[in-house]
């Protein structure tokens, strides 16, 4: 179940601390000393996977409240858990210390940005939302030509993983949770953006640690609805659910981050990608069986 | 533009049976969540339906009003922790209804107590197993289905490992449990990966346990007060009804389970492996260790193949499962 050979993190309290330029020494607290090495890799993928599930919630064919909720209480059980070992800290200081460099964290500040003043954007969470959200990051990226051609392919998940933005402060509360509401309203004002996106990144090094009450708000509000969500234009989903799974792969996204210690064994990320392709043809197999028993009651109903 | 003459009749043709579905009523606006239930009340007048985070009453002749009788929405949505996950009314007391949520609790209200059924009447909810906790434990705790029994003494609820039936008297813990496919305790991780683990598998009681009804009204009435035992229609004690509740698996299985003899079968719906009118060969899934003949290992189930609906007809044994793509209709081989 789990994968074989995952990398040796700086927070491994049994071992002795991989040594990076940038890296402060950290001395893990007795309790995270006496953790297993084992289980902290396990409870740190798991950490991982879920909030690399929170953050792509919205490319489900449909959206789940509740899955939502178990998701994010269990990063919060285990963000609790590791706040008790004092390996919360250790990471959150080392993410601090690994800063990414500016210009990535402009890229990144740029989806961060606040909604309309009601709270109350008008975006379904649906094909038409998902729509939105690619031509958004086509927008947004135009600039950075090395990675435009996964960008645009990749959509909502590769500004997002940043792990500096994501994990800093307790759960749920760093910015990029924004980045969920945002993303309909990139195509917008992008002058606007430079500006506050100035302003936030600077905000953002400042509270890096300190919670973000709109975002938790913003992720479970994805999912009111607002107004008859608009059929999902079929082709559209015919051209995504082919996605490329290797968006799963952080080593591609994240390539500010050199040298950041990692935040997980990347096997996993690749026994996701695995997972990938079953995930996605099923449902995109699930779509093409309702279109063709649309196509039969419309015979059906017709005659 | 055609004209019949007057001695033309209309003719009645036959025609093969077309099945068009047209809405009758639409009772819109009143939610802002996807509705995960909607029960119709025993006076036949009212219904209820449910999203992640209200119910609302409704009458079923009016569809521009209803009222909201639950509401579990924090005022700060960072705050939200737990969703309704299923409602339904009590098969006989109109003014009682049961919530269920993704915490593993059920909680039973009574209309007549406030407007907004905020406080619960009771308030079921199974200690943790600490031998058994894990990071998943909340999520597998959710319950994805509460049923009433017919007789409305008991719930049944669904959570992702087993079936549990409530005594409405007793809030403390289930009076059974069931495990429907235990040997997934130790796949949780992977099941996690692959969003199986959020899967909502229904429950249902068999028909028959209404034929106890009557025998269990006269029997309770009976122990509470000072009834002559001419009131009690039937001889007591009476026999318990026989009762067993089903279930829907991976790999196109489910389940049933007998509470009275106390014996579970698993079953498969499948076209590749039972021809119709053929009995249903009963499947086992080998946890561990050695396979034997027949038997199927944990790590060949399909989990793309689920059974979440399941249904029992109500006075028969005849029973409706639901595949990804097929619906299977079986009955009992009585004669």
């Amino acid at each position: 179940m789990f994968p074989k050979g995952t990398k040796r993190k700086f927070s491994d309290p049994g071992e002795e601390p991989v040594s990076e330029e940038d890296q402060a020494p950290v001395i893990p607290s007795a309790a995270a000393r006496t953790l297993t090495s084992a289980y902290s890799l396990q409870r740190q993928s798991l950490l991982d996977m879920s909030l690399i599930k929170l953050q792509l919630c919205h490319m489900l064919v449909e959206p789940n409240l509740c899955r939502s909720v178990l998701i994010a209480n269990t990063v919060r059980q285990i963000q609790e858990e590791m706040t008790q070992d004092g390996t919360w800290q250790i990471m959150t200081q080392a993410l601090a210390a690994a800063q990414c460099p500016a210009d990535r964290l402009v890229a990144t500040e740029v989806l961060c940005r606040q909604t309309d003043p009601a709270g109350q954007s008008p975006k379904p969470c649906s094909g038409a939302g998902l729509e939105e959200g690619y031509h958004a990051e086509e927008v947004v990226m135009e600039g950075d030509v090395e990675t435009e051609v996964t960008m645009s392919t990749l959509s909502p998940v590769s500004p997002q993983l940043s792990s500096a933005s994501y994990l800093a402060g307790p759960f749920g509360m760093g910015p990029c949770w924004e980045e969920e509401e945002e993303d309909g309203e990139c195509e917008e004002d992008e002058e606007e953006d430079s500006e506050e996106c100035a302003s936030e990144s600077e905000e953002g090094d400042r509270d890096h640690l300190s919670p973000d009450t709109r975002t938790g708000e913003q992720v479970f509000g994805t999912f009111e609805i607002k107004h008859p969500a608009p059929p999902p234009d079929p082709a559209l989903e015919e051209l995504f659910s082919d996605v490329d799974p290797s968006y799963y792969d952080l080593d591609t996204v994240l390539t500010g981050m050199q040298s950041a210690p990692k935040m997980g064994p990347y096997d996993l990320l690749e026994s996701l990608s695995s997972h990938g392709p079953t995930a996605l043809s099923s449902s995109s197999s699930c779509r093409s069986d309702l279109n063709e028993l649309d196509h039969i009651m419309e015979i059906i109903v017709g005659s | 533009m055609s004209r019949l003459s007057p001695s033309q009749v209309p003719v009645l043709i036959p025609m093969d049976l077309m099945v068009e579905a047209s809405p009758r009523r639409v009772f819109a606006n009143a939610h802002t969540y996807h509705i995960n239930s909607i029960s119709v009340n025993s006076d036949e007048e009212t219904y209820l339906s449910a999203d992640d985070l209200r119910i609302n009453l409704w009458n079923l002749e009016i569809t521009d009003r209803s009222f909201n009788i639950v509401d579990i929405k924090p005022a700060n949505m960072e705050e939200l922790t737990e969703v309704i996950t299923a409602a339904e009314f009590h098969p006989h007391q109109c003014n009682t209804f049961v919530y269920s949520s993704s915490k593993g609790t059920i909680r039973l209200c009574d209309m007549r107590a406030s407007a907004l059924c905020d406080k619960q009447s009771k308030l079921f909810e199974e200690p943790e197993d600490p031998s058994n906790r894990s990071f998943f434990s909340e999520i597998i705790s959710s319950i994805s289905d509460v049923k009433f029994s017919h007789n409305g003494r008991y719930m049944m609820t669904r959570d992702y490992l087993s079936v549990k039936i409530w005594d409405l008297n007793m809030e403390s813990r289930p009076v059974e449990t069931y495990q429907v496919h235990e040997y997934l305790r130790s796949k949780l991780c992977s099941l996690y990966e692959n969003d199986c683990i959020f899967d909502k598998f229904e429950c249902c009681w068999n028909g028959n346990d209404r034929i106890g009804f009557y025998f269990i009204e006269g029997a309770y009435k009976l122990q509470q007060s000072s009834f002559s035992i001419a009131h009690v229609p039937f001889s007591f004690p009476p026999p318990p009804p026989p009762s067993v509740v089903m279930t829907g698996s991976y790999n196109n299985f489910f389940r049933m389970f007998d509470r009275g003899q106390r014996r579970d079968v698993t079953l498969e719906a499948s076209r590749e492996n039972s021809k119709p009118m053929q009995v249903l060969k009963p499947r086992k899934v080998c946890a561990g260790g050695k396979r034997k003949k027949d038997e199927i290992s944990v790590d060949s189930l399909d989990f793309n193949k689920k059974i979440l609906h399941t249904a029992w007809h109500p006075q028969d044994n005849i029973i409706a499962v639901a595949t990804t793509n097929n619906l299977y209709i079986f009955q009992d081989k009585v004669n």
